[in-house]
């Protein structure tokens, strides 16, 4: 029977055991094979991996060119900014204005986009939006002021070449200097290498949309599910997703089959460590770089308080674990006692994983855990409220009193409205009784025996930067067939929407309903996100929110920023494939 | 194997109550969450989420008991450009100038070939060689589709059938397709308008329909029915039917109205990579009713039995 139960997992064979762990040395050069093309330089060089350079200060040079690189065995080219992966740390100072020059060595048009980062549009590095991107062979040069200060990150956003290396840190320093006191600061960067072309990755996703899912529920699952269960607890625990033609274990779209995780740019055998001494407070700064990844991260023995997410600080909460989906950023602060800990980062559909070593000398390592099993999505997952015990779970959110925002009927528990355009072959389901409760870690994480962040507990201390009430709402559907790979807003691909106009100087609250049973982390570019609760009540200030399936979440813009921005979804692949808006302020 | 078999027949009943296209609209009931909700919970106790909301009371009833899959949008729907201020993505106030160059796969066509049979076929006294081939270029939503399958006997076309089709989505799992089939082989060729639906039924059973009007008015039905049965990842057992229909009789060609074939295959597929699965497999084929009295009286046997080894491969 297809599509039954999951738990059979393959054993990985020692080929494929080297695949998923990597080279203990990215960038050995073992041979040129054919895939590895010199670049526009006419001469190959290797990608230095593990160790991004710093660079500080305010002018800053970046070349962007391909470079060798060796995760897997099979040598590669990768796109890289100045010859690194992840590409160099850029320090800045809170307040100082930033020259950035750009240049472009590859034979494609390429482009950088400062995440989170508050600019003017015509620097926010998006092409066909903010410029036309930076063509081969010249050089654009950024130039902005620095209004804010934390943890950052930049990427490419052309084609496919964050997949392929380009992402780096920025820490901006704040005015007063660093108020987070820490003796080590190491930023964690964890991201997905694969050696394939992401551009025939995708098409095979479009061609078989479960191609790296190998925890398809089998027969032999249903059967074992059926000697232990019962054959009618057997069927109808699969009945639904069948007939809906859906899969329960579609977690991640690419797996550990193709993907390489890495920590740093660094192989889990390649192991990235960072040196402490017992006792020091050690500042972790994890960015979430996975372009189709979500992490898992944990480091058994410590506990991590979470203090600074998304370039913010916030009230800091002490956890055993944190979901980080891509575009995220989240600092942690741990103070490690014993002579060596795994930073464990195993992927959403527990595939693979990415792993580092905080020890007091290098060379110690502790022990890797086992990846935990992969779950089956859950009716919540596909029904959200309705699936929590209906009205009871449903209106959970409503008994609090109402704070009136708007006339009372502007919080995101308001009627779901779909959009005429969900009704066609775009949209493979839709959530008519969404959940609004923030306090679900997510599939995977749910009941795991370990204190897992929640977005209920990520608050910025204090109001609003803007404290006025939204004006209106803006309500968006998250959506997709995943069948015929197709990922949009509203049913709407890129090509066929319309942009969302926000008026100047407005404050507005936008709601965003996860049509889809993947957790989409959504990002608006040049404004803030300030998300609420159920309630309405001001939580943290965001610049990329993940929206689990069936969940319905709003957030507060104050639209600021005059011109055109824009808004997709952080995996790369959903982005690719159309799940882009455009967003006008004027 | 025989308890797996009788399970997979019980889901292949169970799937053909719901019609196929239950999801395109209409009657079916191919993922209502009403009736997935009966299963698991009374959903009597739902009174909404929104009783402190009485100005959208009138909203409750369509977006308390819609569908989650397919139907048709309510008169109160939203319009997805509402928001849009009369902007567009080409043009206004901070675009770019010249010709938009942000383009996404929405707006990038792909091609496919997927031989789902190359196979050899023995029978009790003959074997030949098979295909079975489908290939597409397009968008998401729009492809142009060949169809192709065949039969090659001593080196010879014995027997083919080529379609080509504009392929559209007209539901979430369905595309509608309309062309042109040209038969040829050991007959005269033929040319048909066709006319089909192809996609996902509920409960992932692969199914492709096709009506055909033939030049000189001859009218037939293929139907073709597949479904995978994972037995491991990559050991996927494949049972199919494929049957045809012709609307009168034909006597120069030796067909008769009604039911024509039948074929009932099992397949069993190994995966070496995605792309590339040998098999294995036996099929049941049989002509019927006037067709097979044709058959008798040409001497013909009307049932077989056949061993297939093949490959199936796409890219």
């Amino acid at each position: 029977m297809k599509k039954t139960s999951s738990h059979t997992r393959t054993v990985p064979n020692p080929s494929r055991r080297r695949f998923l762990q990597g080279l203990a040395a990215g960038g050995v050069l073992m041979g040129l094979s054919p895939w590895v093309k010199p670049g526009w330089a006419g001469q190959v060089v290797t990608t230095a991996t593990g160790k991004a350079p710093i660079l500080s200060g305010t002018e800053f040079d970046l070349v962007v060119a391909e470079t060798m690189v060796n995760y897997t065995g099979s040598p590669r080219m990768a796109t890289t900014i100045n010859g690194s992966i992840p590409s160099p740390v850029l320090r800045w100072s809170e307040g100082d204005t930033v020259t950035i020059r750009v240049t472009n060595r590859l034979n494609t048009s390429t482009s950088i986009h400062w995440h989170g980062i508050i600019l003017p549009y015509q620097m926010d590095g998006v092409p066909g939006i903010s410029f036309a991107g930076i063509p081969p062979g010249e050089t654009f040069t950024y130039r902005f002021t620095v209004e804010q200060a934390g943890t950052y990150w930049y990427h490419s956003h052309s084609g496919f070449q964050e997949q392929t290396g380009m992402y780096g840190t920025i820490i901006v320093e704040p005015r007063g200097g660093e108020h987070i006191r820490a003796d080590r600061d190491y930023v964690v960067q964890l991201s997905d290498w694969t050696d394939e072309d992401p551009m025939k990755v995708f098409e095979k996703l479009k061609k078989q949309s479960a191609y790296y899912n190998f925890n398809a529920p089998t027969a032999m699952d249903f059967f074992r599910d059926a000697s232990e269960r019962g054959l009618g607890k057997a069927i109808s625990r699969r009945r639904m997703w069948n007939r809906m033609r859906m899969s329960p274990t579609d977690l991640a779209d690419i797996s550990a089959h193709t993907y390489t995780y890495l920590m740093n740019g660094t192989t889990p055998a390649g192991n990235w460590t960072g040196l402490f001494n017992p006792g020091e407070r050690v500042r972790l700064r994890f960015i979430s770089s996975g372009t189709q990844s979500f992490f898992d991260v944990r480091i058994p023995g410590l506990k991590m308080t979470v203090v600074h997410v998304d370039g913010q600080d916030i009230e800091p909460v002490t956890v055993d674990e944190f979901r980080c989906g891509p575009g995220e950023t989240y600092d942690v602060l741990v103070t490690p006692q014993d002579d060596a800990y795994t930073i464990f980062a195993q992927s959403m559909d527990r595939t693979g994983y990415a792993r580092g070593t905080l020890s007091t000398h290098a060379g110690i390592t502790a022990p890797v855990p086992e990846l935990d099993e992969p779950e089956w999505l859950t009716m919540t997952d596909m029904m959200g409220a309705m699936a929590q015990g209906g009205a009871m779970a449903g209106m959970s959110g409503m008994k609090h009193r109402d704070h009136g925002m708007s006339g009372g009927m502007n919080k995101n528990t308001t009627p779901v409205r779909h959009a005429k355009t969900e009704y066609g072959p775009s949209v493979d389901m839709r959530v008519d009784m969404p959940r609004t409760n923030l306090d679900d870690p997510g599939i995977g994480l749910r009941n795991n025996g370990r204190r897992v962040l929640t977005y209920a507990d990520i608050k910025t201390p204090g109001e609003p930067v803007d404290p006025r009430d939204p004006g209106r709402d803006i309500e968006l559907h998250l959506t997709g067939n995943m069948e015929r790979y197709t990922w949009s807003f509203d049913g709407l691909e890129f090509g066929k929407s319309t942009p969302i106009h926000f008026r100047y100087g407005e404050r507005l609250r936008v709601i965003l309903h996860n049509d889809t049973m993947m957790t989409h982390p959504m990002h608006l570019h040049g404004m803030w996100s300030d998300m609420e609760d159920a309630n309405g009540e001001f939580l943290a200030r965001r610049h990329t929110i993940s929206v689990q399936p069936a969940q319905r979440i709003s957030f507060r813009v104050t639209a600021d920023a005059l011109g055109r921005w824009a808004w997709h979804c952080h995996l790369l692949y959903h982005m690719d494939a159309g799940m882009f808006r455009e967003v006008i302020v004027s | 194997m025989h308890k797996r078999l009788t399970l997979g027949c019980m889901l292949l009943l169970g799937g053909s109550v719901f019609p196929a296209w239950a999801d395109s609209g209409g009657a079916g009931q191919g993922g209502t969450i009403n009736s997935i909700s009966m299963e698991d919970m009374d959903h009597s106790s739902m009174p909404g989420m929104n009783h402190d909301n009485k100005q959208n009371t009138s909203e409750k009833p369509e977006v308390m008991q819609g569908r989650a899959q397919g139907g048709s949008a309510p008169a109160n729907a939203r319009d997805p450009h509402a928001y849009s201020g009369g902007y567009s993505i080409e043009s206004g106030k901070y675009a770019l100038p010249g010709p938009r160059i942000l383009k996404l796969a929405d707006e990038y066509n792909f091609a496919s070939l997927l031989v789902d049979r190359l196979e050899t076929v023995r029978a009790s006294d003959n074997s030949s060689i098979t295909y079975g081939l489908q290939a597409w270029y397009g968008r998401d939503y729009d492809r142009l589709v060949l169809k192709a399958e065949g039969n090659v006997d001593n080196g010879k076309v014995d027997e083919a059938s080529t379609e080509v089709l504009w392929s559209h989505a007209v539901a979430t799992y369905w595309d509608g397709q309309l062309g042109l089939r040209y038969d040829s082989g050991e007959d005269s060729g033929r040319t048909w308008l066709a006319f089909g639906l192809q996609g996902l039924a509920p409960y992932w059973f692969e199914l492709d329909i096709t009506g055909y009007v033939s030049e000189e008015g001859h009218t037939a039905l293929a139907l073709e029915t597949e479904y995978e049965i994972l037995l491991t990842q990559k050991l996927i057992l494949t049972p199919r039917i494929e049957m045809n229909f012709y609307g009168k009789d034909d006597a120069g060609r030796g067909i008769g109205s009604g039911l024509s074939e039948l074929s009932t295959g099992l397949r069993l597929r190994y995966e070496i990579r995605r792309e590339f699965a040998p098999y294995i497999g036996v099929e049941w084929a049989g002509t019927h009713g006037g067709t097979a009295d044709y058959a008798r009286v040409a001497g013909l046997n009307v049932r077989e039995t056949r061993m297939v080894a093949g490959l199936r491969f796409w890219f």
